[in-house]
């Protein structure tokens, strides 16, 4: 259970990551996160099994080609609505639901629509057997966040980035250009959600249906967290994970997002800002 | 800086005579204000009641969906941007669906009684969430929704996956229309009066600037309470409406469709002016209706349009109309260094 809990926390936080750091830096919030990240999974299918593409390679490209999408997503759309917030979620809605159900009518649905596992088997953890995937998924998920660590402490970008997303005027008074890292970051944002795609998606087929609830998961992982605060999404993401795993276990698997929702009203309640959101945060958002 | 031109708005002359003047005095002024007024209340009873049977049902339709978009607008107009529209649709729709199937209650109870308790139930869920603003509450309203329809689909409540059939009709259909034309007015003029009351600019003021609000010794969560138990109470009406409509309530209660188009609708209209969202419904229902034959690539169209208005034409066309009604447009040449800024 407890090895479950932890791959289950591990999927969430991935899921979660992209959502995270694009809002984290650009403010916008990217509500077309479940969008992006099911035609990661569809492009790299149709680069493996329609181009014939190595599986690297088609990972690459698909993840390339999110990350270019929403790059445009930003220069064409969301440049006009800088500042106004609600525009921009509407916008970002719209984009997110034109892909996923334009998916949906272009007929990617059904179990031929797969990855493939990157290396079969399954080890033993602790007593139980995990199948070689997940201890991927596990591994990517680390080396994500010691290279995004690297990226953002340790780069000339990755600086400015966080000067951005600290305050924007300022950052525009020492020669970065917001706009232009706001661009990056939703590059960015879009490339680690369909990488998280690409890692997860074997472990089953490929459904429209779980564009929304990637969504939900990672706006859910998000609000718990306190949206500002990678750290806050990784907690975020092991709480959830584990009360997912507890719940399917004693209780009953059909229960799992009851209880994430209890949670998620529950926290709320409590704490408005979410359990790492800081004081600044409850000024903007209570 | 010869050449550069720009545009130039003046009020029409008779605007500012029927602005200002409160004695009017020419035919020609009376009808200027009364004719953008007549015509949509005019035309909407002319078409109800003279396209063929198939169209009165779409109309029937639009109505509802329209007092859906009316809704939504209400609540963005008090600063609460709702993504789960069909949460409160969908309250409405299995409160009122519930109290007919299992209490036997006639068709003219279990409406008002499922509108009530529909608001009720939604501004529970919502509780909750009432303290965020902004984006903050746009999440959690899109959230609410589709973990409760996994609910409703897990713990087979409500008739489960099947919903509950067979439940009473509403009268026939010409009176259908009419009720549903007067519920359409109801609200409409019943939320503008409302939004231009004392009581409704707190409403406003919770949008543009809540501190206020708090400063003047207004509760900001008691407000919104209200605010949502209003608009949401309107969106259950719809719900318990349509379920009676369809005579049967289901998942689809809960459908993405039924979130997006009171966003469309107002969007394309103009967000925060009431007649904005009126009129969008009125072109994107029957448009729903024409697209019908593409099945879920109407959400796609939807979705589109709301992208590109938001994009391009962030006004809406009722602002976009009343401007040129209402004002002469012409090119002048900047004469001065001046830029237009």
């Amino acid at each position: 259970m407890i090895v479950y809990g932890f791959l289950n926390s591990v999927i969430l936080a991935l899921m979660a990551l992209g959502f995270s750091i694009t809002f984290g830096i650009s403010r916008v919030a990217n509500f077309a996160h479940g969008g992006f990240y099911i035609l990661g999974g569809i492009l790299t299918w149709f680069f493996l099994q329609k181009v014939g593409f190595s599986y690297p390679f088609a990972a690459f490209f698909a993840v390339l080609i999110v990350g270019i999408i929403g790059a445009l997503m930003y220069r064409v759309l969301l440049i006009r609505l800088r500042g106004l917030e609600l525009s921009e979620v509407i916008a970002t809605f719209a984009v997110g639901i034109v892909i996923l159900e334009l998916l949906r009518s272009m007929g990617f649905m059904g179990y031929e629509y797969r990855l493939p596992v990157f290396i079969d088997g399954s080890v033993d953890v602790f007593g139980t057997y995990v199948g070689l995937q997940r201890i991927i998924i596990v591994g990517a998920g680390f080396i994500l966040l010691v290279a995004l660590h690297l990226f953002v402490h340790h780069t000339k970008t990755g600086r400015a980035f966080r000067g951005v997303a600290q305050e924007d005027h300022t950052a525009l008074s020492v020669g970065i250009n917001p706009d232009k890292i706001s661009l990056l970051s939703l590059f960015s944002g879009s490339m680690i959600c369909a990488f998280s795609a690409v890692v997860i998606l074997p472990l089953g087929t490929i459904s429209i249906d779980d564009g929304y609830d990637v969504l939900i998961k990672a706006l859910a992982v998000c609000i718990i967290g306190g949206l500002e605060s990678s750290t806050g999404a990784i907690v975020a993401s092991f709480i959830i994970g584990y009360i997912e795993v507890i719940t399917a276990m004693y209780i009953s698997s059909s229960l799992t997002m009851v209880v994430t929702l209890a949670t998620m009203l529950t926290i709320l309640l409590v704490k408005p800002s979410g359990l790492f959101g800081k004081s600044k945060e409850i000024e903007e958002r209570v | 800086m010869t050449g550069e031109r720009r545009k130039e708005r003046i009020d029409r002359p008779i605007k500012a005579v029927t602005d200002d003047i409160f004695c009017i005095s020419s035919l020609r002024e009376i009808s200027y204000l009364i004719f953008p007024r007549a015509i949509p209340i005019v035309g909407l009873i002319l078409i109800a009641f003279l396209v063929p049977l198939y169209w009165k049902k779409v109309i029937v339709i639009t109505f509802m969906t329209a007092i859906m978009a009316l809704s939504w607008d209400f609540l963005a107009s008090c600063g609460l941007v709702s993504l789960g529209h069909a949460l409160f649709f969908a309250l409405g729709a299995y409160s009122s669906g519930a109290l007919n199937h299992y209490f036997g209650l006639p068709v003219y109870l279990s409406i008002p009684l499922g509108t009530l308790t529909g608001a009720f139930l939604s501004t529970i869920c919502l509780y909750p969430a009432l303290r965020l603003r902004g984006i903050y509450f746009s999440m959690v309203t899109l959230i609410i929704p589709l973990i409760l329809l996994r609910v409703v689909e897990a713990t087979k409540i409500m008739g489960g996956t099947e919903g509950m059939t067979a439940l009473d009709p509403l009268p026939p259909l010409p009176y259908t229309m009419a009720l549903s034309m007067i519920a359409l007015w109801a609200v409409f003029f019943g939320l503008r009066r409302f939004i231009n009351s004392d009581y409704g600019l707190i409403f406003n003021a919770l949008k543009d600037n809540d501190r206020a609000v708090e400063a003047s010794g207004l509760s900001i969560v008691w407000f919104k309470i209200q605010a949502v138990f209003i608009g949401s109470g309107i969106a259950a009406f719809c719900g318990a409406f349509m379920t009676h409509y369809y005579m049967s309530v289901g998942m689809s209660a809960f459908a993405l469709d039924l979130s997006v188009f009171p966003i469309a609708s107002s969007v394309v209209g103009g967000v925060g002016t009431l007649a904005g969202p009126l009129l969008g419904a009125i072109i994107l229902g029957p448009l729903s209706e024409a697209l019908r034959t593409f099945g879920t690539f109407r959400i796609v169209i939807y979705a589109a349009l709301l992208g590109t208005f938001v994009a391009v034409l962030p006004e809406g066309l009722f602002h976009y109309f009343s401007r040129k009604y209402h004002q002469i447009e012409r090119w002048v040449e900047v004469t001065s260094g001046v830029s237009e800024d």
